[in-house]
């Protein structure tokens, strides 16, 4: 069986691992790295609950191959804050009541840390096309869009970078 | 869902690239963004015996302006398309077009590029590019170019023209005989989707008058559709309200829509007129 040698740091540690060509990152992420929190929904690049970032975009990791992060930094939920230290994103989730099952938050709140990375003011309209990509079950959406205008203003009032996985300050 | 397994290249150079594809010809498939190729290995309905990642070689990502003509490389993503200053000034049919790519993490990776090559007929991009005259750029082992017409290259449903040991590097845009105006009209189920219908609108044009006109359907035919008689009736003259009419009549008469979960092929064929009338009606389309 074929294997390959990757070196990618996930959520600020650098990890070096041999991997099938073939895994997908989120089965990487899941399976190999324990992270749990990177969900699978519909398995066919449609629903966005398996989003992470990769070099701070959001992406599907549904549909890249982990082998495909060799040399790059991928940032996963259990990256964006810890329970002591919850980023204002998840804080803003818990305060608006962000979410019901559950089960699409952490593609969300990924999607959204990339949305106010781009723009730390945006409207609810800029909110909405931002996580287009993210399909919530419950249909939640509109405290899902509370919650991302909760946490930009959160953000702006501290005017600071926040730590990512209470790791390092950027 | 596991692909079955498959030989995986990173080259780093255009000429790695090309010998790997040459070891395992038709049996080797190039990844760009992936947005429709990881799908497609994931569900088996390919099984790539090698998968060539060309993510790792430089000076593919870029899109830019020379001797008057666009050309964009194989790893410009639709992400940077959408934010491109340069298409919302001379390009207003594809500046429209790429915020309606699919969703925001597809349109982080996926290519215009790949998505053409892909040749899914619901594709956004190869009508556009039937608009404008575009071409794609490949290039084969010994360096040389062959330049082909999108209208060439996308030869049936899935199926492009590319030969053997050829990659797609480049698509590119032809000068225009005039100002550019235009957009791109989609009307989709829901946010993301496949387009219901899709319409491709770019005018060339000096003062009122329309030098070339480029009508393309989307989702509404076995492939994109080029809609040459109503781009023929616009040639030469100005817009109002009876050329608009005409144009909107024959490019829904060009089209070949099905009934299908979305929608009637009456209902599609009345939103391409509806949309054609539109966008030439757009403020977008007569501000000359």
């Amino acid at each position: 069986m074929e294997e390959r040698r990757i070196n990618v740091v996930v959520n600020g540690e650098p990890k070096s691992v041999d991997v099938e060509p073939r895994i997908l990152l989120a089965h990487f992420l899941r399976e190999v790295l324990g992270l749990t929190g990177t969900h699978i929904g519909c398995d066919t690049t449609n629903c966005g609950v398996c989003t992470v970032l990769v070099d701070g975009l959001p992406m599907k990791s549904c549909t890249m191959f982990a082998v495909m992060t060799d040399g790059h930094e991928v940032t996963t939920v259990e990256g964006l804050g810890m329970p002591s230290e919850l980023h204002p994103i998840q804080q803003g989730f818990r305060e608006e009541h962000g979410l019901q099952c559950g089960f699409c938050t952490p593609g969300m709140m990924l999607a959204s840390k990339a949305i106010l990375d781009e723009n730390p003011n945006p409207t609810e309209e800029e909110v909405r096309w931002g996580l287009a990509g993210n399909l919530c079950r419950c249909t939640g959406y509109q405290n899902i869009v509370k919650a991302v205008l909760w946490a930009a203003e959160k953000m702006r009032s501290e005017g600071g970078a926040y730590v990512l996985g209470g790791r390092s300050r950027r | 869902m596991y692909p079955s397994r498959f030989h995986y290249e990173a080259p780093r150079t255009l000429d790695e690239a090309f010998e790997a594809i040459q070891a395992y010809g038709d049996e080797a498939k190039i990844l760009a963004g992936g947005m429709s190729l990881i799908p497609l290995i994931k569900l088996r309905f390919a099984a790539p015996a090698c998968i060539v990642d060309i993510n790792n070689i430089p000076g593919l990502d870029y899109h830019e302006e020379e001797g008057g003509s666009l050309r964009i490389g194989a790893l410009c993503r639709h992400r940077t398309l959408e934010r491109s200053s340069l298409l919302r000034n001379n390009y207003p049919v594809m500046y429209a077009t790429a915020p309606l790519i699919a969703d925001p993490m597809v349109r982080n990776r996926g290519t215009l590029v790949g998505s053409i090559c892909h040749a899914d007929p619901q594709g956004d991009w190869a009508s556009v590019m039937l608009s404008l005259g575009g071409e794609i750029i490949a290039r084969n082992a010994e360096g040389r170019e062959r330049t082909i017409p999108v209208s060439e290259f996308v030869v049936g449903p899935f199926q492009n023209s590319l030969q053997t040991g050829e990659i797609a590097v480049a698509a590119r845009v032809p000068a225009a005989q005039g100002t550019r105006k235009g957009t791109y009209l989609k009307l989709e189920r829901r946010v993301g989707d496949f387009a219901t219908v899709g319409v491709a609108i770019n005018l060339e044009m000096s003062g009122g008058t329309v030098n070339r006109a480029g009508i393309a359907l989307t989702g509404v035919g076995s492939n994109n559709i080029k809609c040459t008689s109503a781009e023929q009736a616009l040639a030469g003259k100005s817009l109002n309200s009876s050329t608009i009419d005409q144009a909107a009549r024959l490019a829904a008469e060009a089209s070949e829509p099905k009934s299908d979960v979305r929608g009637s092929a009456e209902y599609k064929r009345h939103i391409v007129y509806t949309f054609v009338q539109r966008g030439l009606s757009s403020r977008e389309a007569r501000a000359a």
